[in-house]
């Protein structure tokens, strides 16, 4: 009894009263989205909102089983969960159902499994029990590589199941490696690659390459000119054309077409309001629409009549800004920052580097399913196919998300315990 | 330890978070606050307006026979992507269609939207409809929609009702009210009653979602608007004396008017050639109209009130009747007729002389009402042709002439009837006398009326100084018009009225009268033929009576066009018209059939 109670004792409440709250939210707004007068019962199991709420109270038994686990099990067994999962993926590749285009899911009776989502806690252990490990030395050749092939095996078994977006994701985790000492240069050079890859889709290759060239040239007044200098700013130079000319390569010759005339029409080059362009477009006239105060309570029209695709999974944020408005979002948005923030706090609270590069890591996940959700309803991000956390309709990505954040919560509920 | 070394790394990352957070929260408000085209997107999506539009008000005869009603008429519409399981044949049976046209009406369907409904089979006839209900519950995707259309029972009254039509571009630009491809009255009583007949539409809001399908009414019909039925119209007209009116006008030129003196309602209202007003209706308008438009004897020309002719001796007893209220002539008054060798008037006819008024009537003497004329014209109380000549036509303007009676029908002229300032152009001032204008003694000349006010000059006769403007709606929904309080007296003292009523009564009763063959013993009539030179061939035949002369019931006039004496085809007409009006029953079988057969329409 008194164990029992020593174990809530230190749970953080802020958090999990956040992540209540932002379910109940998500779970309020599924319904919102598929709401009809003829399945008005909210238990309804022929609905998403019925299913969804039992997603929902199965996720609270996995939160809880999670809290009652020892907290030393997720250290200890990092590396076989991590192996299970990696297996998993691999499975589905052959065993899956195709479904919308993508080979990532177990059909099991009536209810499908997506492994992807269960591999993002299961690396991000993986890769805090590697950074944490006392032999670890970010010096070392070695450790600098294996973080990164930790993190490159499910992206790749992911993207090879036509997922693309879920396979971006492992990206972000490179702000634990930011957190953990890797030069901010690195980070730096990364968005520095994005950008340039943006320029070279958006504007003519050879256009591009000239840019750089002068910003190079104009770049080497501000440095010593010496031998060394000049034969790196030379080197750039041909690594960045070489880049720029293999980034429309790829495009050209790599990419499916929906994939091009998405990015295509993220970048302006093509307006297309039926075809590629229409999900964001009407996903703005849905958000937009909701105004300052929003429509009200299963008032929103374009989503309930299915103008807006996908409107209770990716595009669920549209619910929200149709029908609570300016209002509403904001305090979505709020929410969620606040959510982050609180775990960036507790992890840096932490004594133990597993338990705080593991809370960088549920941070940074959370913060780019996000970043990338949200900026592609309002359109400053292109279509990616990945949930908003713990608003979208799906049990996999609610159970892997309540499991990827009441991991981190049991670890810092034993933070004064020693190591 | 590493990790502390880098712990201000945090507030990188968590500015970094937050500033993005606060780039999308920008963004949010910039497309929900500050961007209101989204709301309008939004409503483009889901909103349709659905006019409701309401039944066009009806038009019944004085009887309450109905003129003018709605047809129900169905089209079958189909949504191709809904239809399953149909059996073909059975619906080829149905509609009387080959295979051949089902598959053409299929694709045309398919074509026009696989989603949306679209015509499959145009107006169908109740009977077909009534078998088609019964099996519609088999044929998925198919339904049918009520429409209605203008539907004219007796196939009468053509100019008098009018027709409708889509509006024009300008028509929607001027009038809010009406929005491209509504319906609009354009002639005839639908155009002169439109706003009565047309009701109100309503406006219904519906939701559709992203297949175009309807989800049910917007905020529970909050701000949908019901229609409102247009008013029924009840008219003056007697549909039998109508319809009577267009079989004896058939192969002729010309224009019957009859009203009710007593209150001014039209009884009767035809110009000739006419045509089947139900041509003017639905898909076959277009193509007809073309038709009526090319013909060279003008049926879509409404005489009636249009056609502007020089009104001959109908025109004498006005001139009469003013010479005696100026009191240059008395009842009394003798003027010496040479017969044709009058001069400046010749007389056609061989009669006593002198004579007064009255026999000057019965025998439509020219000298005598050219005598009449200049001795108004030479009236010693004024200074001069331009003054008398102003008094005159005063008089005359205030019996309906020379200027638009104000009736409901639209598009009526005013004849002509010059006022003084065109002769002093012609002729210069004071250049002009009696003499130069004495041809308007005997209703030639300048002078031009039209059919309307020749009988609305004969109503004023028959209620000895007055009318009301003729007008053929006594009642809309409950409401009377103004017309038949609108007394409009003439400046003729009722005394002088009755003097010109015996002589018109002497056109019947007198030993000379010209129209004395078509007496009647049951019915007392009075009247006066016309015989009007024009400058399109042989005369135009007139006539104008009203009858009984003891309680007139009937102002009538004839006009037919280019046919010769007045006596000849005008009057028998008018006589005929009268004994169907008052008896109910030609009793004159021979007459009636001989004037039928009259062909006049190409002379």
């Amino acid at each position: 009894m008194k164990e029992q109670k020593s174990i809530f004792k230190f749970i953080d409440r802020p958090l999990v009263l956040l992540y209540l709250t932002l379910v109940l939210m998500g779970w309020i707004s599924i319904y919102a989205a598929v709401y009809n007068n003829e399945h008005a019962s909210i238990l309804d199991l022929s609905q998403s909102y019925g299913k969804q709420l039992l997603w929902i109270f199965t996720a609270l038994a996995i939160a809880l089983m999670i809290i009652l686990t020892d907290a030393k099990f997720f250290n200890a067994f990092a590396y076989p969960i991590y192996i299970g999962t990696i297996l998993l993926l691999v499975v589905v590749l052959f065993a899956g159902k195709e479904i919308a285009g993508s080979k990532s899911w177990f059909q099991i009776g009536e209810f499908r499994i997506q492994p992807a989502e269960f591999a993002k806690f299961a690396t991000n252990l993986a890769l805090a029990h590697y950074l944490s490990a006392l032999d670890f030395d970010s010096r070392k050749r070695k450790s600098q590589i294996i973080p990164l092939i930790i993190l490159a095996i499910p992206a790749l078994l992911i993207l090879l199941q036509n997922d693309t977006g879920s396979a971006i994701v492992y990206s972000s985790l490179a702000l634990v490696l930011y957190r953990q000492g890797m030069p901010g240069s690195i980070l730096l050079i990364g968005i520095a690659v994005a950008i340039l890859a943006i320029m070279a889709l958006m504007f003519n290759q050879y256009i591009v390459i000239t840019g750089v060239g002068i910003l190079l040239i104009g770049f080497t007044f501000f440095i010593r000119r010496n031998w060394q200098n000049i034969v790196k700013v030379i080197g750039i130079f041909v690594v960045a054309s070489l880049f720029v000319l293999s980034v429309d390569y790829a495009f050209q010759n790599v990419l499916e077409l929906h994939q091009k005339t998405r990015i295509n029409v993220l970048l302006g080059k093509q307006i297309d309001l039926k075809g590629a362009g229409y999900n964001v477009n009407q996903s703005k006239i849905a958000i937009g629409s909701g105004g300052f105060w929003g429509k009200g309570f299963l008032k929103g029209t374009q989503t309930k009549f299915n103008f807006v695709p996908e409107q209770s999974t990716d595009f669920i944020f549209c619910t929200v800004g149709e029908e609570w408005g300016f209002v509403g979002s904001t305090v979505v948005m709020l929410l969620f920052l606040a959510l982050i923030v609180r775990i960036i706090m507790m992890a840096e609270r932490q004594r133990s580097d597993f338990s705080r590069i593991y809370g960088y890591g549920v941070a940074s996940i959370l913060f780019f399913h996000f970043f990338v959700n949200i900026g592609m309803t309002i359109g400053l991000m292109p279509v990616i196919g990945i949930p908003l956390p713990f608003f979208s309709y799906g049990g996999s990505s609610l159970w892997a998300f309540t499991i990827l954040l009441f991991i981190f919560i049991k670890m810092d509920s034993n933070r004064l315990q020693l190591v | 330890m590493a990790s502390r070394i880098y712990a201000d790394r945090k507030l990188v990352i968590i500015t970094t978070f937050l500033a993005i957070g606060f780039i999308y929260l920008l963004r949010l408000f910039y497309i929900q606050v500050i961007d209101r085209s989204y709301t309008l997107s939004a409503n483009n999506n889901v909103l349709r307006y659905v006019t409701q539009f309401p039944a066009r008000g009806l038009i019944y005869d004085r009887n309450g026979k109905l003129l003018l009603y709605n047809e129900a008429v169905y089209d079958l519409m189909v949504i191709p992507r809904q239809v399953k399981d149909l059996d073909t044949t059975e619906i080829c049976r149905l509609l009387d269609i080959t295979r051949e046209g089902f598959i053409e009406r299929m694709k045309k369907a398919r074509d026009y939207s696989p989603m949306l409904a679209s015509a499959f089979e145009k107006q169908i006839s109740k009977e077909t409809y009534g078998y088609i209900e019964e099996k519609l519950y088999r044929f998925r995707g198919f339904f049918v929609q009520p429409r209605t259309l203008r539907k004219y029972p007796m196939s009468i009254g053509a100019h008098l009702l009018g027709y409708i039509g889509e509006v024009t571009p300008a028509q929607v630009e001027k009038n809010v009210y009406y929005k491209q491809g509504d319906y609009i009255g354009i002639s005839g009583i639908e155009r002169a009653y439109e706003k009565e007949l047309r009701g109100i539409k309503g406006l219904k809001i519906r939701m559709v979602d992203v297949f175009n399908r309807d989800v049910g009414s917007f905020e529970n019909g909050r701000y949908d608007t019901a229609s409102v039925m247009g008013h029924d119209l009840y008219t003056g007209i007697d549909a039998d004396l109508q319809e009577y009116g267009e079989k004896l006008m058939t192969n002729k030129r010309g224009s019957i008017v009859a009203i009710d003196p007593k209150t001014g309602e039209i009884l009767c209202f035809l110009s000739s050639p006419g045509y089947d007003p139900n041509l003017l209706v639905g898909r076959v308008r277009g193509k007809n109209f073309g038709e009526l438009m090319k013909d060279p004897i003008k049926p879509l020309l409404n005489r009636a009130i249009m056609g502007q002719y020089p009104p001959g001796s109908t025109f004498k007893m006005a001139n009469d009747m003013v010479g005696l209220q100026m009191g240059v002539i008395t009842k009394d008054t003798r003027y010496t007729c040479q017969g044709p060798g009058s001069s400046p008037i010749r007389c056609t006819h061989n009669h006593v002389s002198p004579l007064d008024v009255y026999m000057a009537i019965q025998q439509s003497c020219n000298p005598f009402h050219w005598q009449v004329f200049r001795a108004i014209m030479n009236d010693p109380r004024y200074e001069n042709s331009k003054q008398r000549y102003d008094v005159w036509r005063s008089h005359l303007i205030s019996m309906g002439f020379g200027r638009i009676l104000n009736t409901d029908l639209a598009f009526e002229l005013k004849g002509n009837l010059p006022p003084s300032e065109v002769f002093d152009k012609i002729y210069g001032k004071d250049h002009w006398n009696a003499m130069t204008v004495r041809s308007l003694s005997i209703g030639q000349g300048e002078v031009l009326t039209t059919p309307l006010q020749l009988v609305n000059y004969a109503a004023m006769v028959a209620n000895r100084g007055f009318f009301y403007p003729p007008h053929v709606v006594r009642t809309v929904g409950t409401e009377k018009t103004k017309y038949a309080s609108e007394k409009n007296v003439s400046t003729i003292n009722p005394e002088y009225v009755d003097v010109v009523r015996e002589g018109m009564m002497e056109v019947f009763e007198g030993e000379h009268g010209t129209a004395r063959a078509y007496r009647l013993d049951s019915i007392t009539m009075a009247g006066k033929t016309g015989t009007a030179d024009n400058p399109h061939g042989k005369p135009h035949s007139n006539f104008i009576a009203f009858a009984p002369v003891e309680n007139p019931q009937i102002a009538i006039c004839v006009i037919v066009e280019n046919a010769g004496f007045g006596s000849t085809f005008a009057a028998p007409i008018a006589t005929l018209m009268i004994e169907k009006y008052i008896t109910r029953k030609v009793k004159r079988k021979e007459l009636e059939d001989r004037m039928i057969l009259i062909n006049t329409i190409n002379n």
